[in-house]
C-alpha cells in the first residue's frame, strides 16, 4: 500500500456505503487498483475479497485501466435487430481494438453492454455519459472525432 | 380501447428543470391534500380502492404493500424507487423522468407520509447516470417548496447489473453490496433494506398516485378491466416503424399498439416483458394487454416475418447468462447451458436430445431458481417451442 495521500476520502462513511465508494474511486482515479481496494477495505473495516467481490460485480466498475473514454455498445436484441453488429465491426475497425480493450493511445476502452434504455432509437451506444442513437457505420468516425 | 394519459399526463407539458411549471398543474396539491386533510389510513384505504397494482411486472397491490409496510412494527422505515429498469427493450421510465420528475418526488413524499417513513430512495441504473443532475435539480426544488418537510429523498446509482432491479438485489446495492437475490421470505414490508419495514414501487406505479388522491379512487378503478385498473405504459421497439413510449387504457389490444400505433408489417412475433417476458406469435395479437392475460413491464419487442426465432432466443440467453448473480446454481448453470445448446442450433448442429434437455432444464430452473431471473428464464424457450418448433426442428442434424 502506497504512503501518499488518501486516494478516495471516505467522509467517515462506513461498509453500507461502499458502492458509493467504488463508484467516487473510480470517477476520480479512473479505474479501482489494487491500492484502491486494499485501502478501501482498511477504511470500511472489509476484507479486500469482499471489497473485490463488489468491485467485480457490477459492469460499470472496472479493475485495470480504462481509457479517457468509455465506449459502450448496446448487444441487447432492440439493437441486434437494428445491426448493432455491423456497428461493433466498424468500431473494431476505425479503432483497432476488440470489446474489452483499450486503444494504445488510452483515448479509448470499447465495451459490449446489455441493455442501455435507448431502444427507440436503436442501434445506440453509450460514450461516457452520451448517447448516440440511430448509429450507422458512416457516422462512427465523425462520432469519435469529437472526443479527444 | 383508447389511448390515455394518466401517468404521462405532464411529459412534454411542464419543464421538468422548473418546479414552477409543475405547480401550474396542480402539482404538489395531491400531497398537500394528503398531508392537510387525510390521515396515512385514509391515504392507504383509497390506494387500495383504486385498484392500482405494481407496474415493475409482478403486479402486486400498491395499497396493500403500503398497508403492510404501515403495520410492521419498526421505528424506521424506508421508500425506495425502483428506477433501474434493466429490461431488455424498456426505456418509458427514462422517458417519464426526462420529462416530469416532480410527479415522482411528489408520490414519494405521499409514500413517506402514508407508511410513515422519513426517509426514500431512488435507485437509478448507473446506464441513467446523465439524469442524476436533472433528479438532484428536481428534488431540490421540491424540498425548497416544503414538499420534503416530512421525508426526504437520496438518489443511489447502480452501476450496471440487471440483477438489481430485483428488489432483493436493488436493497443489497443500496446496502453497498453485490447485488445478488435475496431468500423470500421475509418480504421487504416486514424485512427491507437494512432489515427495516420497506416499500419499493416501480417508477410508474408511483406516477400513478397524486392523481389518484386528488381525483378519487372512483376516478381510477372505472378506467381498464376488472382486475387492471388505469392505464399502462409501453415501451415499443425492434420491426415498428415508430418505436417509442405509448400510454393505454389497460385491456386495451396488442394489435392497437402494435399495428394501429407503433405501425409494424408483416409481423412474425413479439416478446412482451423483456428477456424474460413471454414470446406469442401474431395470431394472438388480438390479446388484451392486461394483468389477467399478458402484461410485464411494457417491454414490447416486435419481430417481422424476416426474423429467425433461433437467434431471437439465443441472443436472450446470452443476455440472461451474463446477468445472472450467480448465488443459485440452477440460474447460474441452467442459462448457461442453454445457451450452449442455442448456440448449436444456431449452428444447424443441434440434435434430437436438445430439445428434451431444454425443456427439462426449463423445468428445473421454473422449480428451483433463488428469484425471477432464474425462474422465468426459460420463458423464451418454451414459449418459442410451443409456437415456432419447426424452426427448432430444421436446425437438428
Amino acid at each position: 500500500m502506497s504512503g501518499t495521500q488518501e486516494r478516495v476520502p471516505t467522509h467517515g462513511r462506513g461498509k453500507e456505503d461502499l458502492l458509493v465508494l467504488l463508484e467516487e474511486a473510480q470517477s476520480k482515479s479512473g479505474y479501482l487498483s489494487e491500492d484502491i481496494i486494499t485501502e478501501l477495505a482498511q477504511s470500511v473495516a472489509m476484507s479486500v475479497s469482499d471489497v473485490y467481490g463488489v468491485a467485480t460485480f457490477y459492469s460499470f466498475l472496472s479493475t485495470k485501466p480504462l481509457g479517457r473514454n468509455i465506449i459502450r455498445i448496446c448487444q441487447s436484441l432492440p439493437c441486434h435487430l437494428k445491426d448493432s453488429r455491423m456497428i461493433i465491426e466498424s468500431l473494431e475497425d476505425e479503432l483497432g481494438i476488440k470489446p474489452g480493450e483499450t486503444t494504445l493511445d488510452g483515448k479509448f476502452s470499447f465495451e459490449l453492454a446489455n441493455c442501455i434504455g435507448v431502444c427507440d432509437e436503436a442501434p445506440v451506444m453509450l460514450i461516457n455519459n452520451d448517447v448516440h442513437g440511430n448509429l450507422t457505420p458512416e457516422k462512427i468516425s465523425e462520432i469519435l472525432k469529437s472526443y479527444k | 380501447m383508447p389511448e390515455k394519459q394518466i401517468v404521462l399526463k405532464n411529459c412534454g407539458v411542464i419543464d421538468p428543470r422548473d418546479i414552477a411549471t409543475y405547480l401550474d398543474k396542480d402539482g404538489l396539491k395531491a400531497l398537500e391534500k394528503a398531508r392537510d386533510e387525510m390521515t396515512p389510513e385514509q391515504i392507504i384505504e383509497q390506494l387500495k380502492a383504486s385498484g392500482l397494482r405494481g407496474r415493475g411486472g409482478a403486479g402486486f397491490p400498491c395499497g396493500l404493500k403500503w398497508e403492510l409496510a404501515r403495520g410492521a412494527l419498526g421505528d424506521e422505515k424506508y421508500i425506495i424507487c425502483n428506477a433501474d429498469e434493466g429490461e431488455v427493450g424498456t426505456f418509458k421510465d427514462r422517458y417519464i423522468l426526462e420529462r416530469d420528475p416532480f410527479t415522482l418526488i411528489e408520490a414519494l413524499a405521499i409514500a413517506g407520509y402514508a407508511v410513515g417513513a422519513k426517509r426514500g430512495y431512488v435507485y437509478l441504473r448507473a446506464e441513467y447516470h446523465r439524469l442524476l443532475d436533472l433528479l438532484r435539480g428536481a428534488i431540490t426544488q421540491a424540498r425548497e417548496k416544503g414538499a420534503l418537510s416530512h421525508f426526504d429523498i437520496d438518489i443511489r446509482e447502480g452501476a450496471g447489473a440487471y440483477i438489481c432491479g430485483e428488489e432483493s438485489a436493488l436493497m443489497d446495492s443500496i446496502e453497498g453490496k453485490r447485488g445478488e437475490a435475496r431468500y423470500k421470505p421475509p418480504f421487504p414490508p416486514t424485512s427491507g433494506l437494512w432489515a427495516k419495514p420497506t416499500i419499493i414501487n416501480n417508477v410508474e406505479t408511483l406516477m400513478n398516485i397524486p392523481q389518484i388522491i386528488l381525483n378519487g379512487a372512483d376516478w381510477f378503478n372505472q378506467v381498464g378491466t376488472e382486475q387492471s385498473k388505469g392505464t399502462k405504459v409501453f415501451s415499443i421497439s425492434g420491426d415498428v416503424k415508430k418505436p417509442g413510449v405509448y400510454e393505454l387504457v389497460m385491456g386495451s389490444q396488442l394489435r392497437e399498439l402494435i399495428e394501429g400505433l407503433a405501425l409494424a408489417e408483416r409481423v412474425k412475433m413479439i416478446q412482451i416483458g423483456g428477456a424474460t417476458g413471454r414470446i406469442i406469435p401474431y395470431d394472438m395479437i388480438d390479446a388484451p394487454l392486461a394483468f389477467e392475460s399478458i402484461l410485464g413491464a411494457g417491454a414490447i419487442i416486435v419481430f417481422d416475418e424476416s426474423r429467425d426465432t433461433i437467434d431471437i432466443v439465443h441472443r436472450t440467453l446470452e443476455f440472461l447468462a451474463e446477468e445472472s448473480c450467480g448465488k443459485c446454481t440452477p440460474c447460474r448453470e441452467g442459462t448457461e447451458v442453454m445457451v450452449e445448446i442455442m448456440e448449436k442450433l444456431y449452428k444447424g448442429e443441434g440434435v434430437e436430445r436438445d430439445i428434451i434437455t431444454l425443456e427439462q432444464l426449463s423445468q428445473v430452473m421454473m422449480l428451483s431458481s433463488l428469484c425471477g431471473l432464474g425462474q422465468a428464464a426459460p420463458n423464451p424457450v418454451l414459449d418459442s417451442l410451443q409456437h415456432f418448433r419447426n424452426d427448432y426442428e430444421s436446425r437438428i442434424k
